[in-house]
């Protein structure tokens, strides 16, 4: 059988630009997706300080749980969420604000009124007033949010890891 | 690299059967006239690829569907490319798809032996249709809410099937959540399959024919699929591709306004494509409605199928098929001769429809009223420009329109600026929840086009209305359809009454009617100057 053919190098032309043109395509495609699936969304809420309500009545070194209203934005949705925090008066100046989860695998942890400790159920670690591992598996102290006193009211923010980079 | 090959092949046999199809013998006329197919195919995977995209961030239910998707679009990065590539994605595959098969047309090629791959593609251009009619209506915008409203009432009116073709699409009582879910289902369960195996099916009678010769083909020697077509064929689509690309990134693909039912201004328009069966539909009154709804159309349809029975002439030369070209064109004449219609006779303001949003202040309730005045007392304009000035303020023009945020972003951006824009240097505003909804839902009717007179309200409107707002006289009253009936309704209040009437009713209901339930509402003088004004100036 006879076939009209091309030369070796037009051939060569001819399928290094299918070539070309096709890797072109798959970027313009590609490129964007990626970006559209792994850029986290515009105006996510990480600033927002709320109101955890009046400390003035807060004793110093006990721990108290406030609970407080979060609102945030979930996808293309404003929810608001109830959240606590244990807030403890360190000194006359200082108040830190505890995240509720212990930072083992996040079970709720309190606090151990007789002991002056924190206290984890689910694998028993236990942690000091400032929030330092005592014992037990949890890796690293107990996380903080963000905290304003603006007179007696406590404001709370992000996380303080997560602060950070917004 | 060469032992996976053979192991490959040892195992599936997939090498040297992609091989085998790259090298297909064509015939020696094949060429540039033979690209439209593969670009259509492509055009369909790009669809796929777009739409799962989408898919990822969308939620499938009326009202939902309209927020995501407006937050696929302002939020996300790449989120408007990628809906604009699905949203002229499809016009283009319409393009591309009645190109393909006005070059087959034209050459013949739907000849013996080829009847059924034609007719296979035929139902592909319905399939492609029936993409584009269930996809217009999933922004849930109000174009594409009414437009569906349209197309459900025009497929109602089939005789016979009518009332069935309407329950199937959940739409016998309007276009409400059941509609768009058999919508949706249709449209990303049933017919991308679908199309698949159509086009499986229509490539491999392709390939079991060939690809149609032309004559004196016989003589010449053949080519083979791959190279030359293969870069053709990847030629065209490249350029097909930036058109879409360039399409996607400078034209914006439209978002107008959450989809509202009792919004009687809208004027539905179907996509530019169906434009010339809406604008015949105009033409074919009462009984012969039909005439253009269902049976045109049914018969062009059924026309399409049969043609190639009903010319079985042997195969001649493209240039020579008159008859051919003469239908083409007169086809093509027709379709734009009605389209062209269709667009003259739309109303300027129906293409921005969407967008324009009330253009009088008597078109506002109440509430939205009392919003522009809260915008003035609370000085917003300091910061913020509402018409199509910009005057280098510090914050975003409020009137630009476009994607709008939702009442309840709204409401929480004026309670605490940052928590909603990261690094916003706006002050939290002192108002009451019940004055934010009406800031809020004065800041929804913005739009470019009534941006600016939203600032030429006379003052005593603005100060009637927040008053009127403030007592909550809404809870009792209607004005422009919102509202209780408890009391009477207010529009047109001064073809009842006087406005001294009015302005000692408020101080003491009971001495004007006795029964009034009302009760006394001691307004200053100006104050009661205002409401009174504002109250006897509604339409
Ligand atoms: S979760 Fe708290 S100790 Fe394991």
């Amino acid at each position: 059988m006879q076939y009209n053919t091309d030369n070796q190098g037009r051939r060569g032309f001819l399928v290094r630009a299918t070539q070309a043109l096709s890797a072109l395509i798959g970027g313009a495609l590609g490129i964007p997706a990626f970006v559209y699936l792994f850029t986290p969304a515009k105006s996510r809420s990480t600033g927002g300080w709320v109101d955890a309500g009046d400390i003035s009545q807060l004793k110093l070194n006990a721990p108290e749980e406030l609970p407080f209203r979060r609102v945030r934005m979930d996808g293309w949705k404003i929810i608001t969420e109830k959240s606590t925090a244990w807030v403890v008066r360190l000194s006359e100046k200082e108040v830190v604000a505890y995240t509720p989860q212990c930072t083992h695998l996040g079970c709720a942890y309190h606090w151990e009124e007789s002991k002056g400790q924190f206290l984890c159920p689910c694998h028993t670690s236990n942690f000091s007033i400032d929030g330092k591992v005592l014992n037990g598996p949890a890796p690293r102290p107990l996380d903080r949010y963000l905290v304003k006193v603006e007179g007696d009211r406590l404001l709370i923010g992000p996380e303080q890891s997560k602060a950070k980079g917004a | 690299m060469r032992a996976i090959l053979a192991w490959l092949e040892e195992r599936t046999g997939a090498p040297s059967a992609i091989q085998h199809f790259l090298d297909e013998e064509i015939p020696a006329s094949a060429g540039w006239h033979q690209v439209f197919g593969s670009v259509a195919m492509f055009l369909f995977l790009t669809q796929v690829f777009t739409g799962i995209m989408l898919a990822l961030n969308y939620a499938p239910t009326p009202g939902e569907a309209y927020n995501s998707l407006r937050y696929i679009m302002t939020e996300l990065t790449g989120g408007a490319l990628i809906r604009g590539l699905h949203h002229w994605g499809a016009s283009m595959m319409v393009i591309i798809v009645v190109l393909h098969m006005v070059q087959v047309f034209l050459w013949g090629a739907y000849k013996k032996p080829r009847e059924a791959t034609w007719m296979m593609g035929v139902i592909l251009l319905l399939v492609t249709l029936a993409f584009a009619l269930t996809g217009y209506l999933l922004p849930w915008d109000n174009r594409a809410y009414w437009g569906t409203v349209v197309t459900t009432q025009i497929s109602a009116s089939a005789p016979g099937a009518g009332p069935y073709v309407l329950r199937l699409m959940g739409a016998e009582n309007g276009v409400g959540v059941v509609t768009f879910a058999r919508f949706y289902a249709v449209h990303v369960l049933v017919l991308p399959p679908l199309t698949m195996l159509l086009i499986l099916l229509h490539v491999y009678l392709v390939r079991r024919h060939g690809v149609a010769p032309a004559p004196g083909d016989e003589v010449k020697p053949k080519q083979k699929f791959y190279p030359r077509q293969v870069f053709k064929d990847t030629a065209a689509i490249s350029l097909a591709f930036i058109i879409l690309f360039s399409l996607a990134v400078v034209a914006k693909a439209p978002l107008g306004r959450l989809a509202d039912p009792t919004d009687t201004t809208f004027i539905p328009r179907p996509e530019w494509y169906f434009l010339f069966l809406f604008q015949l539909l105009k033409y074919c009154e009462g009984p012969l409605e039909i005439l253009a709804s269902v049976v045109l159309p049914t018969l062009g349809v059924g026309l399409l199928f049969l043609v190639p029975f009903l010319d079985r002439a042997p195969v001649i030369r493209v240039t020579k098929r008159t008859t051919a070209f003469a239908i083409v064109i007169l086809a093509a004449i027709t379709w734009s001769g009605l389209t062209a219609a269709a667009v003259r006779s739309t109303p300027p303001e129906a293409f921005a429809a969407d967008r324009e949003g009330p253009m009088e202040w008597r078109d506002l309730t109440p509430e939205e009223l009392a919003g522009v005045s809260y915008f003035k007392s609370e000085s917003c304009g300091t910061c913020h420009t509402l018409g199509l000035r910009q005057e280098g303020k510090p914050g975003p023009n409020l009137g630009a329109g476009g994607a709008a945020r939702d009442a309840a972003w709204m409401i929480a951006h004026f309670k605490q600026p940052a928590s909603m824009v990261p690094g916003s240097q706006m002050p939290s505003v002192s108002l009451s929840d019940s004055q934010l909804n009406a800031l809020a839902a004065f800041l929804l009717k913005l739009t470019p086009q009534n941006a600016m007179k939203m600032q030429d309200i006379p003052q005593y409107v603005l100060d009637g209305a927040a008053l009127y707002q403030k007592n909550r006289c809404n809870l009792c009253h209607q004005v422009n359809g919102v509202g209780m009936k408890t009391g009477p309704p207010l529009n047109g209040l001064a073809h009842r009454r006087d406005a001294t009437w009015v302005k000692g009713h408020f101080l003491d209901p009971q001495k004007f009617s006795k029964d009034s339930m009302m009760p006394a509402y001691p307004f200053t003088p100006q104050q009661n100057e205002a409401i009174t004004k504002y109250l006897m100036s509604l339409p």
